[in-house]
């Protein structure tokens, strides 16, 4: 990480605890490349994560107040704190599993009350945490310690979801795609209201290693041969977006 | 700190319904965050709250369940405010997780039940005290908490402001553990001119999860204020860094957590004694059961009959010492309690050698005098 970021950091709690090839530590970077571009005022921002690996980003190495809660429930949390002062800044790191799984209820319902909120989903599709079981975004066909066949269920799209239940501002790009994620976290940092952004991490360790996928250059591989950018959607036929990561700015439809 | 304050009602008599009095006292206490999710017999609470909390500059939020309910008051209290959420069985159930986050992160905060009878949705509109052990035991993992029973609309305002100040005193969630009966009971009570209240120490503290003693409680700085917390659930050192494979840091935490409490017991245990010098039958009661018992032992007097009523009105942590003394003279002890026999398991536990005779009722009801004497004529020749 650059050093001009270690302000941020308690840099005595490194390393991190990431698995090497994990894309959580490139998105630690990214959101603090993001606030200090900002120049926002670090001592009055909190950091609520859930339980998982993703969830460990902010906790314990962001170097402001961190609230590191149960799995499912930082959305909750954070509104709490959010209502409570709403003079500081309140953003959500947390896993897609977290998020989305335990954690959908409150995840819709807080797009659904647009509380000015940024919710980070660190999404590597895979229960990282816990050794490799389905999320609720894993892709259908995906071998995991639950799916030893192949996962039988859809996943969901996050962005679609969030962005029907009233999100003012919602992107996702992957970990690879630096500069502009960076710009969609600024974005959603300034945004009035409730903003998410979902990024998509590879997980060699617990998603690759089951599928033929088991260095980081193999899972840059696999995400990178299914991206579409939400401008070209329209190229596209329903059943060819199947297997694919839209990513970009969800714009309302029109 | 504890400081003096001034009734946010006018000082008078008032006529109410006991839970909207729970919720005027939260107010008065300082309660300026509530979020919960309506349940009978529980939902006055939450409605008056939803008006009057404006008012004062507080907020309200109808979450959507009650996980979220207790998880954003606990992000509230964090953030500085005085909380508070209201339920009734099944949402306390829900609720149980989160209490434990908030004994582990040391997090003020208020949680009424106004128990319902049970198991499941049970009789939503029917009271009980069924929620006793549940209360003191539910969350997960060796942990202490701090309950009181409330056994009059005077005391659902009363004892609302004493589980705050317990609560930002010990940084523990406190209890209120009242019943539908009292909820929903409408009688007259005093707001006194002014009420003695306790903030929460925010100094700021580098430490602000560790003391020296064993049974300390720490300052609580809030988020801004530039402490840098670090507030996890997960076991964690007096600085708030994770420990989770340090058998002594693990051992330190949970020690603490539960001596800050055990240690203060002669300052949080209440309890009242009606009668109980010398007396030949002793009655140990709680909450509306407590109301029955106390009409049952005048009439007894007035037949010249040796009984005597000891009130906990702090069921959690229990009073060992105060059931002694009462229990001295004894020839039997009945314990009356609108479940199947809760409390009346630690009554024989601490007096295994005298009689200990159960009165539960489950039927959906308070429980009335006559239920009481019916099995106390058993026992008196
Ligand atoms: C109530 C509860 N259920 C289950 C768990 C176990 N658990 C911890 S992390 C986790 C999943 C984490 O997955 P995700 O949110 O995707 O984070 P990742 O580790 O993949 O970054 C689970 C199931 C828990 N801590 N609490
Ligand atoms: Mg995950």
């Amino acid at each position: 990480m650059s050093e001009h970021l270690y302000k941020y950091l308690r840099t005595e709690t490194f390393p991190t605890p990431f698995c090497a090839g994990c894309g959580h530590g490139i998105l630690m970077g990214v959101i603090l490349r993001a606030i200090d571009e900002l120049k926002l005022d670090f001592k009055k921002m909190v950091f609520v994560s859930g339980i998982g690996c993703g969830a460990w980003i902010p906790s314990p190495h962001f170097k402001t107040d961190t609230l590191h809660t149960l799995h499912g429930r930082p959305v909750a949390y954070a509104t709490g704190v959010k209502k409570a002062n709403p003079e500081l800044k309140v953003v959500v790191i947390s896993g897609d599993g977290d998020l989305a799984a335990i954690g959908g209820n409150h995840l819709i319902h807080a797009a659904r009350r647009n509380v000015g909120l940024t919710v980070i989903c660190a999404n590597n599709s895979i229960y990282g945490m816990t050794g490799g079981q389905l999320s609720p975004t894993t892709p259908k066909n995906t071998k995991t310690m639950t799916t030893v066949m192949g996962n039988p269920e859809e996943a969901f799209d996050l962005c679609k979801l969030v962005k029907a239940c009233g999100a003012k501002y919602v992107a996702r790009y992957t970990v690879f795609h630096t500069k502009p994620l960076i710009k969609a976290i600024k974005t959603a940092l300034n945004t009035d209201g409730f903003s998410f952004i979902d990024v998509v991490s590879p997980c060699p360790t617990q998603y690759g290693r089951r599928n033929q996928l088991p260095t980081l250059y193999d899972m840059y591989a696999f995400i990178k041969n299914r991206l579409v950018h939400f401008d070209a959607l329209k190229k596209y036929k329903k059943e060819e977006l199947a297997e694919k990561i839209i990513i970009g700015e969800y714009r309302d439809e029109d | 700190m504890k400081t003096i304050v001034k009734s946010l009602l006018a000082p008078r008599k008032y006529f109410m319904q006991g839970n909207i009095a729970c919720a005027e006292g939260a107010l008065a206490a300082g309660c300026r965050y509530y979020a919960g999710y309506p349940i009978t017999p529980s939902s006055e609470i939450m409605e008056h709250m939803s008006i009057r909390l404006p008012e004062v500059g507080g907020v309200f939020m109808q979450m959507e369940d009650e996980i979220a309910s207790i998880c954003s008051m606990i992000g509230a209290s964090w953030a500085g405010a005085k909380v508070m959420t209201a339920t009734s069985g099944p949402g306390f159930s829900l609720m149980l997780e989160g209490i434990g986050y908030a004994v582990m992160t040391e997090t003020p905060c208020v949680i009424v039940d106004v128990q319902r009878a049970g198991p499941a949705t049970g009789q939503a509109t029917k009271p009980a005290q069924g929620d006793v052990m549940q209360a003191r035991w539910g969350a997960h993992g060796d942990h202490r908490i701090i309950a009181l029973s409330p056994w009059s609309v005077q005391e659902m305002y009363d004892l609302t402001i004493k589980a705050f100040n317990f609560s930002e005193k010990y940084r523990v969630p406190t209890i209120l553990l009242a019943d539908e009966v009292v909820a929903h009971l409408k009688e007259s009570f005093v707001v006194k001119p002014e009420i003695e209240i306790y903030n929460r120490d925010k100094t700021l503290t580098e430490t602000p999860f560790g003391t020296q003693e064993e049974d300390g409680v720490p300052p609580m700085p809030c988020f801004g204020q530039g402490a840098q917390l670090l507030v996890t659930g997960s076991t964690h050192n007096e600085y708030g860094i994770r420990k989770v494979a340090d058998p002594d840091v693990q051992e330190r935490l949970v020690t603490r957590l539960c001596k800050k409490i055990d240690n203060h017991k002669k300052d949080i245990c209440l309890t009242e004694r009606y009668f109980t010098d010398n007396a030949e039958y002793l009655f140990v009661a709680y909450g509306i059961s407590a109301r029955s018992s106390y009409a049952v032992v005048s009439e007894l007097r007035e037949s010249q009959i040796n009984a005597g009523l000891l009130r906990y009105i702090t069921i959690w942590p229990f009073d060992e010492e105060t059931l002694k003394e009462c229990a001295l003279e004894a020839k039997v002890i009945f314990v009356p309690e609108m479940n199947q026999g809760q409390l009346v398991l630690e009554i024989m536990r601490i007096l295994p050698h005298q009689k200990v005779i159960p009165i539960p009722k489950t039927r959906g009801e308070a429980i009335y005098p006559s239920d009481i004497i019916k099995v106390f004529r058993k026992y008196h020749e």
